[in-house]
């Protein structure tokens, strides 16, 4: 069964359609990958449906829920949590205070004004846990805007990972890793695989098709194709208007 | 992380023990005047410390906190005036004043950021300003003498300088120990947490505005504990108190000791009214002076003042 | 009453006239420049101390205001260069910082040249008389021509912004100021101009009001405030923005304080009503600005909140 479910989903910025009367069912439990060349409106997509950007009509309902209108820590806490292209951490907090700030926000109110959070074991110890998943353990009590790039990569994906998500939504993890930090992330999805929903935007295209379950390619703002990973690259309108060029 | 917080306690024993020191070395001089000039440092520096909450950690650059050091000082006059002179009365409506102000012109000014910010709080101080000027019950631009300091159960017991002295060192200490409980808090790290990077915060599941709009009702609520304080120094309440140069002082004064770190805004708040007084000394154009070196320092040093005097913490 | 309501319109005319010189300069450095400026009431202060001065030289309003023109944007441009070009790329807080130290340096520079006590000058002969409004009712013309000439400069940076290459290059920065680095401007030119030409439209505020307002070290204070109130009202970087704020500002300030008390009487006894009214009417443009920020963070013609 659909755990997103996404109807006539429609932005503009001015007169250019990013967003075009986009329709995309996710099933509870799979990955569902969606590429598409540069500018295809795919990060506006992740942004509308995570409520950083609004969007002109449509509805996006999750786990039943109409999301449509509310405000993106509303969604967070529904489940729905996302990562960034471009990384979005907190740089002079340390690498375990970055992630256990993302625990703290699922996890008890946040009104508490006088324990001290530094010593919250319980906090440390899930954004611990976090961190070993992506391998950045050991690096817990570095400042996170000394992190090399790659690092903060996993960190992003660790902050993620640390709300608890149902569903993740995962705008090009891999950009900007080299190749062993890259195959580090793609075994992290793939653990991930079965205990969380995810939409993971890529466009390392062995990840894509080593990971999915389905594939969704956007272009223009339309979804052109869903299917199996085989269907798709069979798909002669997609060889044409995506993978013919790539 | 720990070994700063060691460095931090270390400091904060030194400076709070020099405070409690100050009044014997004056008997010892034989310089009455040095308590009062104290006085006044301790309730700039609760301001300042109360103003490094938002800005240092909140990152909420306010340029209108003078506003809730006359809401503090008009609540003892006004209470006093109606014939309740008693302390706990008076901060209780110090407080209860400055933490609405701060709710209502907060909620409007955190909609917006930056220049936005900086420019409606100082808006905002300006109306508290002009309200306390129109005021003509209460002497209008000119103000209203106090006849008594406040007391504590009927005892005036703050009439001797130094007894003041030493509750307004009390309030510092309880007040800097709150702040450092709240910067370590849950709270605290989301509010420092919406500073460096709101929307990381909000993607993770928090709502920014929340967090800094109580930080802000806070901040007012401990700056107007700090005129109650202004106000029994001085025996004198006077729409000057929200003056916005003042505000522009506290600003300075919290940068001065260095931003984020509370103990800076205590030392900021010292550093400054005692250059003002230094200054004093040899003219009374010192504000040419100052203002020079204002603008030297924070030409001249590579990040500004905020790079010059780097210490920040979490 | 009608003619009173007439004549207090136009004061609150002649008000925003003068807020709109102010904040036609400052709303570009703001919008274009991201740069809190808060030294550009104390350059209105100093044009009026220098009208005042070089008429005294002179004995000539005209010429000492034909003067003080050039004296003030050469004050602008000396600062520019100073300091301000320095500070555009700093954190809000040093700017605020820097430009609260000149303030303090102005001021106390003002008060050792001039002294503390407040000044005045006569509007020429020619101008200094009133002419009949409706009925027995007169106005004072060098007031007249305040709002003429505040109304002229407007449809001047009109035509400049609307008509001509730098006015292009403006409305472009102050929408999208990464724009306009990307169209090969010279950024650094651009922001010279606009920070000199903003100074002395300030300063020509500073000269115009002189004959009207006294002359004082404190002068450009309050002014500065309200012309935030006003850029705040209209949205930061829109000269359109600036002059609807600096009309509604200058005419809900002077209205309310002189008919606050009176429609206040329809509710209260008589003093109660003046008292009331003395003490919230100053405070109507705020409560203004509350109401607009609160509807639309970003002014009434601002892009960005
Ligand atoms: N805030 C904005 N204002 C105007 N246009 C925008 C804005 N954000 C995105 N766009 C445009 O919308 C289109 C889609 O952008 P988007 O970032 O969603 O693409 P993308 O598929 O994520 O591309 P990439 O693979 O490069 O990350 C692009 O043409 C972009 O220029
Ligand atoms: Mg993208």
């Amino acid at each position: 069964m659909s755990l997103l479910s996404v109807r006539g989903l429609r932005k503009s910025y001015g007169a250019l359609k990013v967003t075009d009367d986009l329709d995309l069912e996710v099933t509870e439990g799979e990955l569902h990958a969606i590429i598409g060349p540069n500018g295809a409106g795919k990060s506006t997509l992740i942004a509308q449906l995570s409520g950083q950007a609004g969007s002109d009509a449509g509805s996006v309902r999750f786990a039943g829920a109409e999301m449509m209108g509310r405000p993106m820590p509303a969604r967070v806490r529904a489940g729905m949590s996302r990562s960034f292209q471009i990384t979005s951490i907190l740089p002079g907090f340390t690498v375990l205070q970055n992630v256990a700030t993302a625990v703290q926000a699922h996890s008890g109110s946040s009104f508490r004004f006088f324990a001290p959070v530094a010593r919250d074991a319980d906090l440390n110890a899930q954004a611990l846990e976090a961190l070993s998943r992506v391998g950045l353990a050991d690096r817990a009590q570095t400042r996170a805007g000394s992190l090399s790039h790659g690092e903060k990569r996993a960190l992003e994906l660790a902050i993620a990972l640390a709300t608890r998500p149902r569903l993740l939504l995962l705008d090009e993890p891999l950009a900007g890793t080299s190749g062993a930090e890259a195959e580090r992330l793609v075994q992290v999805m793939a653990g991930l695989k079965g205990q969380v929903t995810l939409v993971l935007i890529e466009h390392d295209m062995d990840a894509v098709f080593a990971l999915a379950d389905r594939v969704s390619v956007l272009v223009y703002g339309r979804i052109i194709a869903t299917g199996t990973p085989d269907q798709v690259r069979a798909d002669p309108a997609v060889r044409a208007a995506y993978l013919g060029d790539a | 992380m720990t070994r700063w917080l060691m460095r931090r306690r270390v400091a904060a024993w030194l400076i709070f023990g020099g405070f409690a020191a100050l009044p014997l070395i004056a008997a010892l001089t034989g310089d009455p005047y040095l308590v009062v000039v104290a006085t006044r440092i301790l309730a700039f520096a609760m301001a300042a410390l109360a103003l490094d909450l938002i800005l240092g950690y909140g990152g909420m650059v306010s340029f209108g906190h003078a506003a809730y050091l006359g809401i503090g000082a008009y609540a003892v006059a006004i209470l006093s005036r109606a014939g309740i002179t008693d302390l706990g009365a008076h901060l209780g409506a110090a407080v209860i004043a400055g933490a609405a102000f701060a709710l209502v012109t907060g909620a409007i000014s955190l909609r917006t950021r930056g220049i936005y910010f900086i420019m409606i709080t100082l808006a905002f101080a300006q109306m508290a300003y002009f309200f306390f000027v129109s005021l003509s019950a209460y002497g209008g631009d000119d103000g209203v003498t106090l006849t008594t300091r406040s007391t504590v159960l009927g005892q005036d017991w703050l009439a001797d300088d130094r007894v003041l002295y030493y509750a307004a060192l009390a309030m510092l200490l309880g007040l800097y120990l709150l702040c450092v409980a709240i910067t370590g808090s849950r709270f605290g790290r989301v509010l420092t947490g919406a500073r460096e990077n709101p929307l990381r915060m909000q993607a993770v599941g928090f709502t920014p505005f929340r967090f800094q709009l109580t930080a802000f009702v806070i901040s007012g609520a401990m700056t107007a504990i700090a005129g109650v304080i202004l106000a029994n120094q001085a025996s004198f309440v006077s729409p000057s108190y929200m003056n916005w140069h003042r505000s522009g002082e506290l600003v300075v004064m919290v940068v001065l000791g260095g931003i984020g770190n509370l103990l800076g805004a205590i030392a900021g708040a010292t550093l400054a009214l005692l250059l003002e007084e230094w200054l004093a000394l040899f003219t009374e154009h010192w504000r040419l002076i100052f203002g020079t070196l204002l603008i030297l320092v924070v030409l001249f040093s590579r990040d500004g003042l905020t790079g010059l005097f780097k210490g920040r913490g979490k | 009453m009608t003619s009173l309501f007439l004549l207090q319109l136009l004061n609150g005319v002649q008000l925003g006239v003068l807020l709109f010189l102010i904040a036609a300069g400052l709303t570009l450095v703001f919008g274009i420049m991201d740069f809190v400026n808060l030294a550009h009431g104390v350059i209105y202060m100093v044009g009026a101390y220098l009208v005042v001065m070089f008429a005294g030289m002179t004995g000539s309003y005209g010429l000492g205001l034909l003067l003080t023109l050039p004296a003030t944007l050469v004050i602008g441009l000396v600062l520019e260069a100073l300091i301000f070009r320095r500070l555009y790329d700093r954190p809000h807080l040093d700017q605020v910082l820097a430009t609260f130290g000149l303030v303090m340096v102005v001021t106390e520079l003002v008060k050792i040249i001039w002294g503390q006590s407040p000044l005045s000058i006569l509007p020429p002969d020619a101008l200094s008389g009133s002419v009949p409004l409706v009925g027995a009712l007169r106005y004072p013309v060098f007031r007249l021509v305040v709002i003429g000439a505040g109304l002229a400069v407007a449809v001047g940076l009109w035509l400049v912004i609307t008509r001509t290459r730098i006015g292009m290059q403006l409305r472009a920065g102050a929408s999208n100021r990464a724009m306009v680095g990307a169209l090969g401007v010279d950024i650094g030119r651009l922001f010279t101009v606009i920070f000199a030409f903003g100074a002395m439209l300030a300063g020509f505020a500073g000269a115009m009001v002189a004959p009207i307002l006294s002359v004082d070290p404190g002068m450009g204070e309050s002014v500065l405030i309200l012309a935030f109130v006003v850029i705040v009202i209209g949205g930061i970087g829109s000269v359109k923005g600036a002059f609807a704020g600096a009309l509604l500002v200058g005419i809900v300030d002077t209205l309310g304080r002189s008919f606050g008390p009176i429609i206040l009487r329809a509710v209260m006894e008589p003093s109660a009503a003046a008292q009331t009214g003395r003490v919230l009417a100053p405070m109507l443009v705020y409560v203004l600005m509350a109401a607009i920020l609160a509807a639309r963070p970003q002014g009434l013609f601002g892009a960005r909140p």
